[in-house]
């Protein structure tokens, strides 16, 4: 048995490092650490309730309106106001942009200049793969940044910018939309469906998302030349490569319910164990702080009153990141758990087949920016100009509340609790903080911890292919984990 | 344009992250007209490491690190985005370069004097910015400065190989055109220490304030105010806003196409400037004193400014008191042709 310590992974979110015990060509064990502590949760304590909108969106850069969207959902509760139809058609809309923006991120810089590393350079597939995808001199980068920008005009618009905007406030979003607005949005959105249908899918968004099983995604990617379109392109290398017998997961989902919608959400909420379907309810959390450089609480808390103290020598501590755990379950979060929660049947038959693993947390993310596009479309058309777009009401001086959204990497969570007008408590739950926790106190080790177990390790190589597809294939976004 | 004399070479640039959010590069990513690459390459700057967007991982960026610090390679720029970790008492543990047992603020100051340019990227790298946030629990702070004081991790004095101290190109997140503009001038030989603002920030943008350009001007010039945010009034008086005085060309330039924090319905809360992280206010508020905001254009008198509000408040024509506190245009401008029908 030998231990390595890998990092930093860079073309991830923040700083990360992973200690791998290997043997017989594999790895046994692998123990995850968030390096970065900046204490949100300190700086947080003594500000005015509303100074969330400010400090929360700065955690993170790339999951920027999402943690604004947690800070207002939490203070919209606090205060009771109710949001007008066109506030939360805007919400949805700057949620959504940044959702599509961060999955196409993700596939085109982060993850697939994987497959242009020379480890590959002998295989049939290598020469196009490098040519499309390779870091920084990879065709596809070069025609994907310019469409990325592009379609974030819609944040210009919306929100003013991107990242990190005071757009999106308890009762609404603070940018009134008129008519020629509402055009160009629309204009902006269906400028980005025919990129998507010319570059990615190479097909019509609807094609993408009626696939029901795995035999029609199978009979998909047959039905045109291997890299016509970047979709069946990574179908092709995944194959090659046996992309769908890396990093299985734990079996075990959870979502918050993405994108508000007659009085319920686009994409459910709901936890799936085993396959089967089941409620969520919030009071199931507690974070355990086991394997933090934390102080301990005598029992994992809720994170209504967590508390989050860093203590650098703490025994056993290997990680700044929490262990959240769902009715003392590891579960995972991320764009396939949305997926299979909302019971898309593409997922999940891929995942009754298959179980959650490296290949089907890309397909997630590629089937949900087809589906995220056209719920965009239906949006901008239902904005009615003139009629208001945020309420206002006033912040009570006490009071406990939570908001729960779906940012891109999975279920985020803020909890407040307000005296004498001030914040004495706020806790943060991000998606990578699910997926990348450390081991609890039952010494069960988080998701990737047990994705990474059994990655191949090739002749000679320090730092495995196989677990750089693996940690990647959760798209972790590092700064959120520990904030 | 300066003409860099004999043959023109490329640089090489190393990007590195510590206390932040990685927004800086995600903005930076959205360059437009050209994009990020292509600029990238037209300036002739070669990417040595990038955490987003370069290939090489792990053991390979500990081996560049490596052949940088012992100047086998020439290192041309140096960036840095988020701040600089230095808690827990002194230690950086807070973060540790992945991979090692080295405090990232320790690599940092081993690499910027070996650079020819130093680059902060972003308030937190400047100045230390939201991370030094509250009790400041990671005792962050910028290259060069401590929030408002000189210092940081590398002192008042520190100059890098070029002479230059360190560039703060500020932001919370930055401008892509602010970095790119940098960038390019780097490269082409013409950013000299006078294009740098008192506290080194680059004067293309920190020459301008955040009201130049402002689609409210014309509220400001009557004192037609918002009382929320949404509506269409200036946002002075009530809601924060403290675009009169903060350096930043941001309605100019605009963001995202056509975006700006004021253009979004919400004020500008000075996130170009050390120390904006803790007013002494909330946000979205604005600070008074006997009914007066607290925060008047720094290179006024406060008299004349009081005397000038007072007429202008009551020479405020009845469409700007309207639209003021409307979210969309609710009295139109009338033209000269066309009186109103009595």
């Amino acid at each position: 048995m030998t231990r390595r310590v890998v990092g930093p992974f860079n073309r991830v979110e923040g700083d990360l490092e992973i200690k791998l015990d290997i043997d017989g060509g594999a790895v046994r064990a692998a123990f995850i650490n968030s390096p970065l502590f900046r204490g949100f949760e300190q700086i947080l304590v003594g500000k005015d309730p509303s100074d969330a909108l400010v400090y929360t969106p700065r955690i993170c850069g790339i999951c920027s309106v999402s943690q604004s969207m947690a800070a207002a959902t939490a203070l919209a509760g606090l205060q009771g106001v109710a949001i007008p139809d066109n506030g939360t058609l805007v919400q949805n809309l700057v949620m959504a942009a940044e959702n599509a923006a961060d999955h196409l991120t993700h596939f085109y810089l982060f993850f697939m200049p994987d497959f242009a590393r020379s480890v590959y350079q002998s295989e049939p597939w290598f020469e196009a793969a490098e040519t499309r995808f390779k870091a920084i001199s990879g065709a596809a980068a070069r025609e994907v940044l310019p469409a990325r920008a592009e379609f974030l005009h819609l944040m210009g618009i919306l929100a003013g910018r991107w990242p990190h905007t005071l757009g999106l406030q308890p009762g609404g979003t603070t940018r009134a939309v008129g008519a020629s607005e509402q055009a160009r949005l629309l204009a902006t959105v269906v400028s980005l469906r025919r990129f998507l249908e010319a570059t990615l899918f190479a097909d019509p968004l609807e094609r993408i998302t009626a696939l029901d099983s795995e035999a029609a995604l199978d009979a998909w990617m047959d039905a045109a030349a291997p890299e016509r379109g970047d979709l069946r392109h990574f179908l092709t290398v995944s194959k090659a490569i046996g992309l769908d017998k890396l990093g299985r997961g734990t079996g075990r989902y959870l979502s918050y319910g993405a994108y508000a919608m007659n009085g319920g959400y686009a994409f459910g909420r709901g936890v799936v164990d085993a396959g089967r379907p089941r409620a969520f309810h919030s009071a199931e959390i507690a974070e355990d702080h086991a394997s933090s450089w934390l102080a301990r609480p005598e029992v994992p808390a809720h994170p209504s009153h967590g508390v989050t103290l860093p203590e650098p020598d703490a025994p056993g501590g290997y990680t700044w990141c929490k262990a959240p755990r769902l009715a003392g379950a590891v579960v995972e979060v991320g764009a396939l758990a949305r997926q299979i929660v909302d019971g898309h049947p593409l997922i999940v038959d891929l995942v009754a087949r298959g179980g959650g693993n490296a290949r089907t947390r890309i397909i997630a993310r590629m089937l949900e920016i087809a589906r995220i596009m056209p719920l965009m479309e239906a949006w901008v058309r239902a904005i009615r100009p003139r009629e208001p777009f945020c309420a206002h009401a006033a912040m009570p001086k006490e009071g406990e509340c939570e908001g729960l959204v779906e940012a891109a990497r999975g279920a985020l969570g803020h909890w407040m609790q307000v005296r004498d007008g001030r914040i004495v408590n706020y806790q943060i739950v991000a998606p990578t903080t699910w997926n990348f926790s450390p081991r609890d106190e039952n010494g069960t080790p988080g998701v990737c911890e047990q994705a990474l177990v059994d990655a191949p390790v090739r002749e000679g190589e320090i730092e495995p292919v196989a677990v750089q597809h693996i940690v990647r294939s959760f798209d972790p976004c590092m700064v959120c984990t520990v904030h | 344009m300066h003409q860099p004399t004999g043959k023109p070479r490329r640089m090489n640039l190393l990007w590195l992250q510590s206390g932040g959010c990685g927004g800086c590069t995600l903005s930076l990513i959205g360059a437009e007209s050209p994009d990020l690459l292509t600029v990238l390459d037209i300036a002739g700057i070669d990417l040595a490491w990038h955490p987003s967007l370069s290939e090489a991982t792990g053991f390979e960026l500990h081996e560049l690190l490596a052949r940088l610090l012992s100047g086998e390679e020439p290192l041309d720029i140096l960036c840095l985005e988020g701040s600089v970790i230095r808690g827990p008492r002194g230690t950086g543990r807070f973060h540790m370069l992945s991979g090692s047992d080295r405090p990232m603020k320790d690599l940092i100051a081993d690499l910027a004097p070996l650079a020819r340019h130093v680059v902060a990227v972003g308030t937190c790298a400047a100045f230390g910015g939201i991370t030094a946030a509250g009790d400041n629990p990671s005792d962050a702070c910028g290259l060069a400065y401590d929030g408002r004081e000189p210092g940081g991790l590398l002192g008042q004095r520190f100059r890098s190989r070029s002479g230059l101290p360190v560039i703060n190109v500020s932001g919370c997140p930055v401008h892509p055109g602010w970095v790119v503009e940098t960038f390019l001038q780097l490269a082409g030989g013409t950013l000299t220490e006078a294009d740098l603002d008192g506290i080194g920030r680059p004067r293309f943008y920190a020459d301008h304030l955040v009201h130049h350009g402002c689609t409210r001007n014309e509220y400001y010039e009557f004192k037609a105010s918002a009382q929320n945010l949404c509506e269409m009034g200036c946002m002075m008086e009530h809601l924060g806003c403290m675009g009169t005085q903060v350096h930043a060309d941001c309605n100019i330039r605009l963001w995202n196409g056509e975006g700006s924090c004021t253009r979004g319905g919400y004020p500008c809360i000075s996130c170009t400037e050390p120390g904006f992280e803790e007013l002494d206010h909330p946000f979205t508020v604005t600070p008074k004193r006997a009914g007066i905001p607290v925060g008047l254009p720094t290179d006024m008198p406060k008299a004349w400014f009081v005397a000038l509000a007072s007429l202008s408040k009551a020479a405020t024509p009845e469409r700007l008191r309207k639209n003021a506190v409307a979210d969309h245009i609710v009295v139109p401008p009338v033209g000269r042709q066309r009186k109103p029908h009595k």
